[in-house]
């Protein structure tokens, strides 16, 4: 293996190695500390999230069985479960927290270009995250306007949480969007600057293309909610009516006049479908590189997937219309969004393929990382499928308002990047702890989770059909709904349950695992890439020691013919990989016959 | 929602072109050495600065389109009445493009190396600044006084928005600038680190100069 010296080591080390407890863990500007930091704030409100989605199955399976849930509750229980799960915890898991481990040990840095500005980023998302959970405990409560919060109904009186739950809410967002601007110009110059000698863009690994690619939509699309919160925020602090309607209130006149409640739907929706992606192209990169791994196989068709990333990243702005078709619009902007909907899933269903296609005749190890990426898959082609449907005008205003749309999203953008989640826990927990977890422990995880979250959302495709509708706090005396709706309500709950508590298989294997745990192997998995290359595991301040890696070969050198390892490192040069290989597969196979 | 859409098409066919550059006819799986596109200088250095500083510009970009997207949106409901702009912000665009001027002057200055120019540069550029955010404030308070409230009619709570997210934004740029100017007048810091901050500035001033052009524009017309 070869490294390059550093010709200024002094200007190089300018962040010096951080002394105290309190620098090295609380203030710290190191990234791979600050991505912790970032994770388990995410995880933690993930997990209040997941109680009050708990507590509106409960509602929801034995309706009036509970009897301190109402109508108000359940509808903060909503707003506040969907809002911390896209926004909270996945965009800032997959962003602030595997995107702050993996830019620069993937790319060979020894840091953020700028750590300052990365340290400051995440304390400005803990002060969002305090500041949506100090929501929970204001007078009348957090927001209860679902989370797309449109108005008029956001902030007027009926709605729970509408005067300082509201404020508070879009006050959160607004410091959320400052927090991940910060991170997100971090990233990109990061990938863009302080990547190390021979990793040139098309050497990186997928994880870091989808994470890149992420935060360009991000710091694009992030400024059309800030644009609607500041707007809705005025709204409902001094009365300007951008938003807001000539309308009348119990009676009486709150003094607005001739707002469109549509605008902050095509505002929110500017942001709400790129943020899909935002969540979803970190998860593509990062199962991409599972898949390789543990198929021990290159990704099959790398270009393409780069390409994918970018192609899904430019369409993902023009659809967000397809979110409004029931808001009424003109037939042709109808015809406009479904076209470039249905467009988005070409490039989609490559990534599919090349997944596939990676796992074709390959060496699959079914470990614990492997399994989740597999399982990836399926909830993922099963919740793109039922898009392509909604994606369609006509298919999806009748079922726009029924439990299908709760599936559809739920398996694409909940259990699918959920899942990716837990397979790059699993994959990157060894470089992290320097720990290993217990396999058996995990697989049970897997199954259970894969499983019992196939029983709560398939069936809600076939209550969708049904006719059931979301959003309702109880169904009443519904003719058209046949009783075994509510039989199937109550097995989806109780597999809901279920699926929550599965999760402590989880957090005790990972706690089992930093006390008692088994010392892991620098590289366990025998991966190419250059964070399993780090001369100390786990990885210290800094990263490299006192020389960065030079790259030689791209990301996925695996089961490459004619050598004895099944993988090649991307800073093993071709004098050091033991059966030398010049331009790939074929002239490696003559090369070895030669040699021998 | 048609200048989102365009302000958002020229930043990502900008990134196409450069990305298609970068990757295009590469085989990463060959072994051949491509060309080096990678940059393994110190962190934190002039060039990551200025595409920091670009990508900062791109997400104040996109908040301004989507405002202007809204404003188009929402000027076509029936409710809209054109408010009439104070003639004050004429004297203030004056003051913004001689300090924008200014600071380019000083910005030759310190490329120059002609050190004596800067401080007067720099504080001549503060001053005309901040009399721009006196003056938008003063405007606010010109309108008030006539009764033209954010709550009369949606132009006028375009117009208070507009002014405020901007001069949030230049003050934002005047903490950076009193970070420099401190450098220069206390004689402290590197003579290669100030000039940098100082061309930084420079480009950072000169975009919410076409900012404001265009919004003064665009709220004079509607």
């Amino acid at each position: 293996m070869s490294y390059v010296a550093i010709a200024d080591r002094d200007h190089e080390q300018e962040h010096h190695d951080p002394q105290t407890f309190i620098t090295k863990y609380i203030w710290s500007q190191d990234h791979k500390v600050i991505a912790v930091q970032y994770g388990l704030t995410a995880i933690f409100v993930g997990l209040i999230a997941l109680g009050l989605s708990a507590m509106m199955r409960l509602q929801l399976g034995f309706p009036d069985e509970f009897t301190f849930i109402n109508p108000e509750n359940y509808y903060q229980f909503i707003t506040m479960h969907g809002m911390i799960m896209v926004i909270y915890l996945l965009t800032a898991l997959f962003l602030g927290g595997f995107g702050n481990y993996l830019i620069p040990l993937m790319v060979g840095s020894r840091d953020m270009v700028f750590p300052y500005l990365n340290m400051l980023s995440y304390w400005v998302y803990l002060l969002s995250v305090i500041i949506l959970v100090v929501s929970f405990f204001v007078p009348g409560g957090s927001t209860g306007a679902g989370w797309t919060l449109y108005p008029p109904q956001a902030i007027m009186a009926g709605t729970p949480g509408v005067d300082l739950g509201i404020i508070l809410m879009l006050v959160s967002l607004a410091v959320f969007i400052v927090a991940f601007t910060m991170g997100g110009l971090n990233y990109i110059t990061t990938v863009l600057q302080a990547r190390c000698k021979g990793m040139t863009l098309m050497r990186m690994p997928l994880s870091v293309w989808g994470i890149f690619t992420a935060t360009v939509l991000g710091l694009l699309a992030f400024p059309a909610l800030l644009v609607s919160a500041i707007m809705m925020l005025l709204d409902k602090t001094l009365m300007t009516s951008f938003f807001m309607p000539a309308i009348s209130s119990m009676g009486t006149d709150p003094g607005y006049t001739g707002g469109s409640p549509i605008l902050f739907q095509h505002l929110f929706w500017f942001f709400g479908h790129p943020e899909v992606y935002i969540v979803a192209l970190p998860a593509f990169g990062i199962v991409s590189d599972l898949l390789s791994t543990h198929a021990r196989k290159n990704i099959f068709g790398y270009r393409m997937m780069v390409w994918a990333i970018i192609a899904i990243g430019g369409l993902s702005f023009v659809v967000w219309a397809h979110h409004m078709y029931v808001s009424g619009m003109n037939p042709y902007f109808g015809f406009f969004f479904a076209t470039t909907t249905l467009i988005i899933a070409v490039p989609t269903a490559i990534k599919v393929y090349n997944w596939v296609l990676t796992l074709w005749e390959g060496n699959i190890h079914l470990r614990v990382p492997m399994l989740f990426a597999i399982g990836f898959i399926f909830t993922f082609i099963h919740g793109g499928l039922t898009g392509l449907f909604l994606g369609n005008v006509t298919i999806d205003l009748p079922l726009s308002d029924t439990y299908f749309v709760v599936a559809h999203f739920h398996m694409v953008m909940g259990v699918s990047p959920i899942l990716v989640v837990f397979g790059a826990i699993y994959h990157w927990w060894p470089k992290i702890t320097g720990k290993m977890y217990n396999e058996t422990l995990g697989k049970w995880h897997f199954w259970m989770t894969f499983l019992g979250t196939y029983a709560i959302y398939l069936p809600m495709h076939y209550l969708g059909f049904a006719g059931v509708p979301r959003r309702y706090f109880a169904m009443g005396n519904t003719e058209f709904l046949p009783e075994s709706a509510q039989d199937l309500n109550a097995a989806i709950t109780i597999s809901a349950l279920f699926v929550a508590c599965t999760q402590i298989l989880f957090f005790a294997n990972m706690i089992w695992s930093l006390w008692k745990g088994p010392k892991s192997d620098p590289n366990p998995w025998d991966a190419t890439t250059l964070e399993w290359q780090t001369p100390d595991h786990p990885p210290k301040h800094g990263n490299w020691g006192h020389e960065l890696p030079v790259v030689h070969r791209w990301a996925y050198d695996y089961s490459v013919p004619g050598h004895e390892e099944d993988f090649i490192p991307q800073n093993v040069s071709a004098d050091d990989a033991p059966a030398g290989r010049e331009h790939g597969g074929e002239h490696a196979i003559v090369a070895t016959k030669e040699h021998k | 929602m048609t200048i989102a859409l365009g302000f958002l098409a020229i930043i990502l066919a900008t990134l196409l072109g450069w990305l298609l550059k970068q990757t295009f006819n590469s085989a990463p799986w060959e072994m051949e050495v491509v060309s080096d596109t990678a940059h393994y200088g110190p962190l934190g250095d002039d060039k990551s600065k200025l595409i920091a500083l670009l990508g900062l510009l791109a997400v104040v970009s996109s908040f301004f389109a989507l405002i202007l997207s809204a404003y188009a949106l929402r000027m076509e409901l029936g409710d809209w009445v054109p408010m009439t702009e104070p003639q004050l912000l004429w004297m203030n665009t004056v003051m913004l493009v001689i300090a924008s001027g200014v600071l380019q002057w000083t910005r030759n200055a310190a490329i120059a190396g002609q050190q004596a120019r800067l401080q007067p540069g720099l504080i001549i550029t503060g001053i005309l600044t901040l009399g721009f955010v006196l003056g938008q404030f003063v405007a606010w308070q010109q309108l008030q006084n006539s009764g033209q409230f954010i709550t009369n009619n949606p132009s006028n709570a375009f117009f208070y928005f507009l002014t405020g997210a901007h001069a949030v934004h230049i003050v934002g740029g005047l903490i950076v600038w009193a970070r420099a100017t401190m450098k220069v007048v206390l004689g402290k810091g590197e003579v290669g680190q100030i000039r940098r901050s100082i061309e930084l500035c420079t480009i950072y001033w000169h975009f919410l100069l076409l900012v404001w052009l265009v919004l003064f524009g665009l709220l004079l017309q509607t």
